[in-house]
């Protein structure tokens, strides 16, 4: 019974302006910051996408929690939480459904990035296995930025809370790995704990993907960051 | 088809329901009544499997909501309160995506569900308008429409005349009534002519209470020659 709130879900994107203005707002800015002076695309001088995925983890910050705001805040608002718990569906059907369809909707907004793929390709031969692992990295964050999210937009029916809530969540679990906390924290404690601290962190962990390495260890994380979001999303909503 | 046992919800410190029970047959149409706050939607609640009774439990056609929430999400329409409806889906859209969540499988089952409730609930000008630009009378029938799709034996309907004009009324009680012959129906109100047009049992309910549970001829025996509207206020007056 996933497939039924998946397909809402992700055509409900569709169905209102939100998908256009949020995947065009991410492209443009993503795209922007790369050719920028921040971001160094031409300077660089180097056939790979460095310059375009170095600014994910920050874009995430903001576009992530505004993908998944509504997810729970919006139904609670309109009452139709109401209506979805009545129909012969369990809650984490539910919520899977639901985290889902906005991590498709991520994905896809990822994925559109391919004519920046196109063109380090034609200005040059790029290692293509840093490529697929630097996307496959990104679409995993993007997941457990999401799962972050949607926990947050189950606790409030005020959408802008829930934004806000996310980012602060968010903004936390990427400044933890942070080259200047780590190391003010290492300076303190021994740096067992500042790298422990540091294990945390979406930065830490999208680092290596977009060096290309794929450590389970780095996938392991994303995936029981979203494990556990959503199974507290799960307990939120049973309450 | 209905056994309601001492269910008990407390929020905080407040006793919202406070060990109602009551039992509904086949062929009923139980009209719910109190006054605001009583208790009546937080009842339809827990019996929906909405939310978690503090204590007691439910049965609805031979499950217990506790135990088996979804099994008994199967057996019951439910109509909330003002009709909740994702607005930016169109009533054919919406009822498709209703008829899915309820296993209708395949295009040709879901089509035809959703078009025997179309026809039911009269949707057919409608059928292609998103729901947010439709009327009240429009959106209740959506979520009438909604309710009824997999027609289940048991239909739990929160005031399911609010906020209609008095031809829409009509409409929507005769809607019931043709329906409830094989079916079980409890329904919430706090109009009284309502209860005495369709309803052939009535419950009051009063601070979380159950204060009358007897036939609307009963009802009015209480007090012979006294309007109902007065009969209602002595039972619940400890409410006001």
């Amino acid at each position: 019974m996933i497939t039924p709130v998946f397909k809402r879900e992700f055509l409900g994107y569709f169905r209102s302006p939100v998908a256009y203005v949020f995947l065009i707002a991410f492209l443009v800015i993503s795209v922007a910051l790369a050719f920028s002076r921040y971001g160094g695309f031409y300077r660089a001088n180097l056939a790979s996408l460095d310059a375009y995925f170095q600014f994910y983890p920050w874009l995430f910050l903001f576009l992530v929690p505004a993908a998944g705001m509504r997810l729970w805040s919006e139904e609670k608002r309109s009452g139709t939480v109401e209506l979805l718990f009545t129909l012969p569906i369990t809650t984490l059907e539910a919520v899977l459904g639901k985290f889902l369809a906005a991590w498709a909707f991520l994905t896809l907004g990822i994925l559109l990035s391919f004519p920046m793929v196109l063109t380090v390709a034609y200005l040059g031969d790029p290692d293509w296995g840093v490529l697929i692992a630097t996307y496959f990295g990104a679409i995993l964050m993007a997941g457990g930025y999401l799962g972050v999210c949607s926990l947050m937009s189950a606790l409030t029916k005020n959408q802008v809370i829930s934004f806000v809530l996310s980012l602060v969540a968010c903004a936390v679990l990427v400044f933890l790995g942070l080259s200047g906390f780590t190391d003010t924290l290492a300076a303190v404690f021994p740096v067992s704990v500042a790298d422990a601290v540091s294990n945390f962190s979406f930065m830490t962990h999208f680092d290596s993907f977009t060096k290309g390495i794929v450590d389970p260890k780095d996938v392991v994380f994303f995936l029981s960051l979203m494990g556990f979001t959503l199974f507290l999303n799960v307990v939120v909503l049973e309450r | 088809m209905i056994e309601v046992k001492g269910l008990v919800k407390t929020y905080g410190a407040k006793r919202a329901v406070d060990g109602v029970t009551f039992s509904v047959r086949r062929g009923d149409i139980l009209g719910f009544l109190g006054p605001n706050g009583a208790g009546k939607s937080t009842t339809m609640k827990m019996i929906t499997g909405f939310l978690r009774p503090t204590a007691g439990t439910a049965v609805v056609g031979g499950h217990d909501v506790t135990a088996d929430p979804v099994a008994v999400k199967r057996k019951i329409g439910y109509l909330p309160e003002s009709a909740p409806a994702y607005g930016e889906m169109t009533v054919e859209e919406f009822l498709f995506f209703i008829a899915e969540c309820r296993g209708f499988k395949g295009p040709d089952a879901k089509r035809a569900a959703a078009e025997r409730a179309i026809q039911l609930t009269h949707l057919v000008p409608v059928r292609r308008q998103t729901i947010e630009t439709l009327s009240k009378g429009y959106k209740q029938r959506v979520g009438f429409a909604q309710a009824m799709l997999h027609d289940p034996p048991i239909l739990v309907l929160d005031e399911p005349t609010d906020g209609l004009d008095p031809n829409q009324k009509n409409e929507v009680r005769s809607l019931i009534k043709g329906m409830a012959v094989e079916k079980a129906v409890i329904l919430s109100t706090h109009i009284l002519e309502e209860v005495e047009a369709i309803c052939n049992r009535v419950i009051i309910i009063s601070q979380g209470r159950v204060v009358a549970d007897e036939t609307p001829e009963q009802l009015r025996a209480r007090q012979p020659g006294a309007r109902l509207d007065e009969i209602f206020r002595t039972l619940t007056l400890s409410d006001v």
